[in-house]
C-alpha cells in the first residue's frame, strides 16, 4: 500500500481516495433519489383527497427547531473534521458527540411531529399528499438515523483505534454524507414547509 | 393450515406442479451431488467468498445463461399458445403471468447480469487494473441482484407470479386488480437486484475513472471501457428513481397508501412517469455495452483500429443524456396533450442521429479492412442490417401522431424484440464467443457458432417480422388468443415457427459449449484472435493479480502497438501485490435480504425484522471489521508467471 503523506490522512493512500470518490458518486445517486421524492411531492402536492393540506398540518415551532439542530450538527461536525486534521483525537470525539447528540435531537422533534401529524388525522393512508409528505420526510428521517448509529459507530472506532488512516477516512466520508442530509433538509425546509405555509 | 394457504399458487395448472417437481428434483439432485463429491468447501471458499471480479462475472454469466433459458421457455410458451386463433393451451391467467415474468426476467436477469459479466470480466483487464476498486461491494452487487433473481423466481411456485405485465401499470398493478402476492414479488425482487445494480454503477464508475494503467487517459480507453463508463453513468441516475417507484408501489399495496391508487387524491399515471424515467434509460444501458462489444470485435476482425473513436465516444454521451428526456413515449395516447408528445417525439427521434453515427462508423471501419469471419464477426455483420431496421421502425414509432395506430401493438412487440435480439442477444453471444478463450481456455467450435447465428437469424426473421404485419393490421399486444376471422392465424404460425427455429439455434448453443469443452484444443495462446487491446496481453488463464507488472499505455490499443509497433507493455520488475481478502459476508448479507423480501411479500413483520435486523448487523460487523487485505510476494508471482509462460506461447 503506497502513502502519500503529502495528502491528508484521509486521502493518504489510493484506497482511501477511492472511497471517497467512490462516496461522491453515491451522493450523486441520494440526489437523484430526493429529486425524485420531490419530483413526486409536486405532482401529488395539491392532491388531498378527504385529508387536510399542508398549510393545515405545518405547524413552524417544532420544524424551526429541527432546522436549528440539524444545521448546528452539520457546523460541528465540520468542527469535527477540522479538528481530525491538525489531530487533535480529543477535540474530534467532543465534536462527533456533539454532531450525534444535534441529531438524535433533531430526530426527537421529528418523531413528536409525525404523531402529531397522525393526531390530526394526517396518516401515511389519508392523502396522496399525507403519503408523499410522510415518505419524504421518513426517507430524509431514516437517514438521519441511519447516520446517528454509523457516527457512532465511527466514534467508537476513534476512541479505540486513534486517528489512524482508516478512522480519517471514514470520518471524512461520514462528514459528507452528513452535511448532504443538511442541505436535503434545507430543500425540505424551504419548499415542503415554508412554501406549504404560505 | 391457515398459515401455509397463503403460500399455495393462486391459479395451478400442470405445468405449474410439474416445474414445481422438476426444480424440486433439480435442487435435491444439485445438495446430493456437492455433497457426493465432497465440493461444500471449494463452493464457499472458491465462488460463495469470493471478491475476485473474474469469478464474479462468470456467476453472473451462469445467471444470465439460466435465465434465458428460463426467459425463453417463456417466449416458446407464448407463441405456442398464438401459433393458432382461438387456441386454449394456456388461458388468459397463466399467460398474464408469462408475458410479465418474459419481460422482468429477459429484461432484468438475463440481460442485465449478462453485461454485468462482461463489466466485470473485461473492464479491470482492458485498464490493465488488479480488481474494481471495492471489491467487497461487487461481492455485495453480485449476491443482492441473485438474491433478487431468485426471489422472483421463486413467485410462480409459491404464491403465485406477478401479472401485470413487465410495466406494472397502476392500477392494474393495485391490490384491488391484482389481490394475489405476484405483484409484492415483482416490486420487492426487482428493488433488491436493483439496489445491487446501483452499487455496481458507484462501482464501475470509481474504478474507470481512478484505476486506468498509467497513460491510459480518457481517450485513450478502449471503447468497451467507454460504453462501460456511460452505461454505469446512467445507472447511478436512473436506478434511484426505480428505487423510489417500487418503493411507492410496495407501500401501496403492503400499507395501503394512495401513491397510484384512484381515490384518495393518489395518480396513476405517476408510476407510468417514474417507471419509464427509470426504464428507458434502462434499455440504453443494456444497448451501450453491446455496442462497446461490437466495436471490440468489428475492430479486431477488420484488422482495423476503429474508425472515428471521438465521435463514438461523442454520440454514447450523447445518447445517455437523451436517454432522459424521451421518456413519454411509451405513453403517447395517455392524454399528455400535443406540446408535451411534439416535445418527446423530438428528442426520441434526435436519438437515431448519434446511433446513425455509430452504424456509419462500424461501416467505415471495414471499409478496407482484411476482414475475418469468425463467429463473433458474423454476429456483428448480422447485427448491422437487422439492427438498423428496429431503428427505423422505432423512428416511426417516436412519431406521436402516429403512434396511435401502433400503440400496444404487435407493432411495437416487434420492434423493441428487433432493437433487443439483434442489439443485446447478438453482442451478449458474439462477446461470449469472442472472450471464451480467455474465460476457460479453449475456443467454441467455429462451424457450430457460425451455423448458431444463421439458425438464429433466420428464426428471429420468421419470429418478429410478421408481428410488424399484424401489428398494423391492429392485433393488439398482451392478448392471450384471437379470433380465427381476424386472419392473423397465418402470421401467428410463421413467428411460431421462427421462434422453434430460434430455440434450436439456443440449442446448438448449448451443444457447441458442450462439444468444445470435450473436444476443443486446449492449446491455444493468450491472444488467439490477433487482437488489440489489454485484456489479450496477460495470460489464459488470468491469474488472479491479472497483470504481473502493471502494463504501459500510449494509445488506444496498446497490445496491438506492442504486437507491430515495438510498444514496449511491461517495464520495470515485480513487486509483491496487495490483494483484497475472501469474505463470507456479502453471501450471508444478501441471504438476509432474500429472508426480508420473502416475509416483505407475504407481509410476516416479525421475519421482516429479522431480516432487516441481520442486514443491519451485517453492517455494523463490517464497520468494525479490521481488513487490510493481503499481499501475494514476488516468489510467487515469479512461480505464477513461469508456470503460466511454460505451458502457452
Amino acid at each position: 500500500m503506497k502513502v502519500d503523506n503529502s495528502l491528508p490522512l484521509e486521502y493518504s493512500t489510493e484506497e482511501n481516495s477511492l472511497k471517497i470518490l467512490g462516496f461522491w458518486i453515491f451522493l450523486g445517486a441520494e440526489i437523484m433519489l430526493f429529486a425524485t421524492l420531490f419530483a413526486s411531492y409536486f405532482t401529488l402536492v395539491n392532491r388531498t383527497g378527504n385529508g387536510p393540506t399542508g398549510a393545515e398540518i405545518f405547524e413552524i415551532t417544532p420544524v424551526l427547531i429541527e432546522t436549528i439542530l440539524l444545521l448546528t450538527s452539520s457546523f460541528t461536525i465540520g468542527l469535527g473534521i477540522h479538528a481530525m486534521r491538525i489531530g487533535n483525537k480529543k477535540a474530534t470525539m467532543a465534536f462527533f458527540f456533539i454532531t450525534l447528540l444535534l441529531g438524535a435531537g433533531f430526530l426527537g422533534f421529528e418523531i413528536f411531529e409525525f404523531v402529531h401529524y397522525v393526531h390530526v388525522g394526517a396518516t401515511l393512508q389519508t392523502s396522496a399528499f399525507t403519503a408523499i409528505l410522510l415518505t419524504t420526510l421518513g426517507t430524509h428521517g431514516l437517514h438521519v438515523t441511519f447516520g446517528f448509529f454509523w457516527g457512532l459507530f465511527i466514534l467508537l472506532q476513534i476512541k479505540k483505534r486513534g486517528l489512524t488512516r482508516e478512522t480519517a477516512n471514514k470520518s471524512f466520508i461520514f462528514s459528507l454524507y452528513w452535511h448532504f442530509l443538511d442541505v436535503v433538509w434545507i430543500f425540505i425546509f424551504s419548499f415542503i414547509y415554508l412554501k406549504g405555509m404560505m | 393450515m391457515d398459515f401455509f394457504e397463503r403460500f399455495a399458487v393462486p391459479h395451478p395448472s400442470f405445468l405449474i406442479y410439474a416445474s414445481m417437481v422438476g426444480i424440486g428434483l433439480t435442487m435435491i439432485a444439485i445438495v446430493i451431488g456437492i455433497t457426493y463429491f465432497k465440493k461444500w468447501g471449494y463452493l464457499w471458499s472458491e465462488w460463495l467468498t469470493t471478491v475476485d471480479h473474474k469469478r464474479i462475472g462468470i456467476m453472473y454469466l451462469l445467471s444470465a445463461l439460466l435465465m434465458l433459458f428460463r426467459g425463453g421457455v417463456d417466449a416458446i410458451m407464448m407463441r405456442s399458445q398464438l401459433a393458432l386463433p382461438d387456441n386454449t393451451l394456456l388461458d388468459s391467467q397463466h399467460y398474464n403471468e408469462i408475458f410479465t415474468t418474459h419481460g422482468v426476467v429477459m429484461i432484468l436477469f438475463m440481460a442485465m447480469p449478462f453485461i454485468m459479466f462482461f463489466f466485470n470480466f473485461i473492464v479491470p483487464l482492458q485498464i490493465g487494473a488488479r480488481d474494481v476498486a471495492f471489491p467487497r461491494l461487487n461481492a455485495i452487487s453480485f449476491w443482492l441482484f441473485f438474491m433478487g433473481m431468485g426471489l422472483f423466481n421463486l413467485s410462480f411456485i409459491i404464491g403465485g407470479s406477478p401479472d401485470a405485465g413487465w410495466t406494472s401499470y397502476f392500477p392494474l398493478a393495485g391490490n384491488e386488480f391484482s389481490s394475489s402476492v405476484g405483484t409484492n414479488y415483482y416490486m420487492i425482487a426487482i428493488q433488491i437486484a436493483g439496489i445491487g445494480t446501483l452499487l455496481t454503477g458507484i462501482n464501475f464508475m470509481t474504478t474507470i475513472l481512478k484505476m486506468r494503467a498509467p497513460g491510459m487517459t480518457l481517450m485513450k480507453m478502449p471503447m468497451f471501457t467507454w460504453s462501460a463508463f456511460i452505461a454505469n453513468v446512467i445507472i447511478v441516475f436512473a436506478f434511484p428513481v426505480l428505487t423510489v417507484a417500487l418503493a411507492m408501489g410496495t407501500m401501496d399495496r403492503l400499507f395501503g397508501t394512495n401513491f397510484f391508487t384512484t381515490v384518495n387524491g393518489g395518480m396513476d399515471m405517476l408510476w407510468a412517469n417514474l417507471f419509464w424515467v427509470w426504464g428507458h434509460p434502462e434499455v440504453y444501458i443494456l444497448i451501450l455495452p453491446a455496442f462497446g462489444l461490437y466495436s471490440e470485435i468489428i475492430s479486431t476482425f477488420a484488422k482495423r483500429n476503429l474508425y472515428g473513436y471521438k465521435s463514438m465516444v461523442a454520440s454514447m454521451v450523447l445518447i445517455s443524456l437523451l436517454s432522459f428526456f424521451v421518456w413519454a413515449h411509451h405513453f403517447f395516447t395517455m392524454g399528455q396533450g400535443a406540446l408535451t408528445n411534439s416535445i418527446f417525439s423530438i428528442t426520441t427521434m434526435a436519438i437515431a442521429v448519434p446511433t446513425g453515427v455509430k452504424i456509419f462508423n462500424w461501416l467505415f471501419t471495414l471499409w478496407k479492412g482484411k476482414i475475418e469471419f469468425t463467429t463473433p464477426m458474423l454476429y456483428s455483420m448480422l447485427f448491422i442490417p437487422l439492427f438498423t431496421l428496429g431503428g427505423v421502425t422505432g423512428v416511426m414509432l417516436a412519431m406521436s401522431a402516429a403512434d396511435y395506430q401502433y400503440h400496444n401493438t404487435m407493432f411495437l412487440v416487434a420492434h423493441f424484440h428487433n432493437v433487443i435480439i439483434p442489439g443485446v442477444v447478438y453482442a451478449m453471444l458474439a462477446g461470449l464467443t469472442y472472450y471464451w478463450p480467455k474465460l476457460f481456455g479453449f475456443m467454441l467450435n467455429e462451424k457450430l457458432g457460425k451455423w448458431t447465428a444463421w439458425v438464429l437469424s433466420i428464426g428471429f426473421v420468421l419470429a418478429f417480422i410478421p408481428m410488424y404485419i399484424t401489428g398494423l393490421d391492429g392485433q393488439a399486444r398482451r392478448m392471450y388468443t384471437y379470433s380465427e376471422s381476424t386472419g392473423f392465424g397465418l402470421l401467428n404460425m410463421v413467428s411460431f415457427v421462427g421462434a422453434a427455429i430460434m430455440a434450436v439455434g439456443f440449442v446448438l448453443l448449448v451443444y457447441n459449449i458442450y462439444y468444445s469443452t470435450r473436444y476443443a484444443s486446449r492449446d491455444i495462446s493468450n491472444d488467439p484472435w490477433d487482437a488489440r487491446s489489454l485484456e489479450w496481453a496477460t495470460h489464459t488463464p488470468v491469474p488472479e493479480y491479472n497483470f504481473a507488472i502493471t502494463p504501459q499505455v500510449n494509445t488506444t490499443q496498446p497490445f496491438w502497438d506492442s504486437k507491430k509497433n515495438g510498444h514496449q507493455l511491461f517495464k520495470g520488475k515485480i513487486e509483491k501485490i496487495h490483494m483484497p481478502n475472501n469474505s463470507g459476508l456479502p453471501f450471508i448479507m444478501g441471504c438476509f435480504f432474500f429472508v426480508f423480501g420473502f416475509a416483505m411479500v407475504f407481509s410476516m413483520w416479525p421475519l421482516v425484522i429479522i431480516g432487516l435486523i441481520g442486514i443491519l448487523a451485517c453492517l455494523a460487523y463490517r464497520s468494525f471489521e479490521k481488513d487490510h487485505g493481503r499481499y501475494i510476494s514476488v516468489e510467487e508471482i515469479e512461480e505464477t508467471e513461469t508456470k503460466l509462460r511454460g505451458a502457452k506461447q
